[in-house]
């Protein structure tokens, strides 16, 4: 895998609408810049982008969780997506995050029973990519429905593909919305 | 005098290994930490402003610690720096001017050689506004290899009654630097120039 840049970003957020957030909500997003071996040309196999979502996986989680400075279990939810420049294909983004690199995310946050929700579009330097998060456990937990945006001014150029993945230790500043909550989560099929 | 209001704060760190040419051993590190807060003169003209400069110190010097400890936390390190402003729509430029003091001798009372100026920008925008940052070297501003950039910018700040204010560092020069001038080993460090 040929790695151009790493990026990652930590946001707290301290008020919301005039109302004090404490302790502040914390989203991190890690994201690569890698060069997509398939650029250019239309390739039946993907296999090495399959095998780059492994890696992605684990490296970009454990940035991610590290960014965050806090224990891979207190992490509350989790996102990923990737972004092809215009030299490769949608089909692309499939191969690197849907086959294999949930599973070394998942190791990085402590289990996470939940589907990784995720995003993918063709796009070129310092466009935004949208990630969206979901709760790690169970996927209806509504006050963690969420996203962060990520963009790198330089990338990603027509031959590169960048890949984010990005986690939390909290959801919404002010959640009230109703729904499913973090602490009625039973966590075992991944959705409540 | 007004108390600093933050409502969010933002860490990055960006990590270059290469261009397209040969992959660096060490990425160049880049990193910039950005704090959304109240203006405190939103929306109004006020003559005196100058006292606000005092009221941020204690911010740009937390601003600054983040940053070192974003970049390993080795003060010694720290090879290049850069501070800005974006001001939301309900204020002026001159209020982002205040930042010039506390944000740049923030980062100067904690990294050793830091003889040179500060470099910054700043302007009056929109929430997502993007901000390009210039980066100098600390010590010497005429060293060729360390003149780079930044951008940031923070998609919902800053609202028209808040400023962004920002910090940036880096730990070396440009990634493929082949443009000659003054290198960073030939410093005389005596002037903040060469």
């Amino acid at each position: 895998m040929q790695l151009r840049k790493l990026v990652t970003s930590v946001e707290d957020t301290h008020v919301e609408m005039q109302q004090s957030v404490s302790p502040p909500t914390r989203k991190a997003v890690a994201a690569a810049v890698i060069k997509n071996p398939y650029a250019g040309q239309y390739s039946a196999d993907l296999s090495q982008l399959i095998s780059m979502g492994e890696t992605l996986g684990a490296l970009l989680g454990e940035r991610a969780v590290a960014a965050l400075g806090v224990a891979p279990e207190d992490c509350q939810s989790y996102g990923k997506a990737a972004m092809i420049g215009s030299g490769g294909e949608l089909e692309h983004a499939a191969a690197l995050l849907h086959p294999k690199l949930g599973a070394p995310l998942r190791r990085a946050v402590e289990k996470g029973a939940a589907l990784v929700p995720s995003n993918k579009k063709m796009g070129g330097c310092g466009q935004p990519l949208d990630v969206p998060l979901g709760h790690k456990e169970a996927a209806y937990v509504r006050s963690h429905f969420d996203g962060i945006e990520i963009r790198i001014p330089d990338a990603p150029r027509a031959d590169e593909i960048l890949v984010a993945v990005a986690v939390t230790d909290s959801g919404r500043p002010l959640p009230r919305v109703g729904g499913l909550t973090h602490d009625d989560a039973i966590g075992e099929d991944g959705l409540r | 005098m007004p108390e600093i209001k933050v409502r969010k704060m933002i860490v990055s760190v960006e990590e270059t290994w290469h261009e397209g040419g040969p992959v660096a051993d060490k990425p160049l590190c880049k990193a910039s930490c950005l704090a959304v807060i109240e203006n405190p003169y939103a929306g109004r003209y006020v003559e005196s402003i100058e006292g606000f400069m005092d009221d941020l110190k204690p911010l740009g010097v937390e601003m600054a610690g983040k940053l070192i400890d974003a970049l390993g936390g080795d003060a010694s390190r720290i090879e290049g720096y850069g501070k800005g402003a974006i001001v939301g729509e309900a204020g002026e430029m001159e209020h982002g001017a205040l930042w010039h003091v506390p944000g740049g001798y923030s980062m100067r009372e904690s990294i050793e050689a830091s003889m040179a100026i500060v470099p910054s920008t700043k302007k009056v925008g929109a929430p997502g506004t993007r901000l390009d940052i210039p980066l100098t070297h600390t010590n010497a501003s005429y060293v060729r290899s360390h003149f780079d950039a930044m951008e940031v910018g923070v998609n919902d700040a800053p609202r028209a009654n808040e400023m962004i204010v920002a910090l940036i560092m880096s730990t070396g020069a440009r990634v493929h630097n082949r443009a000659g001038g003054l290198s960073a080993s030939d410093v005389e460090g005596r002037d903040g120039l060469r």
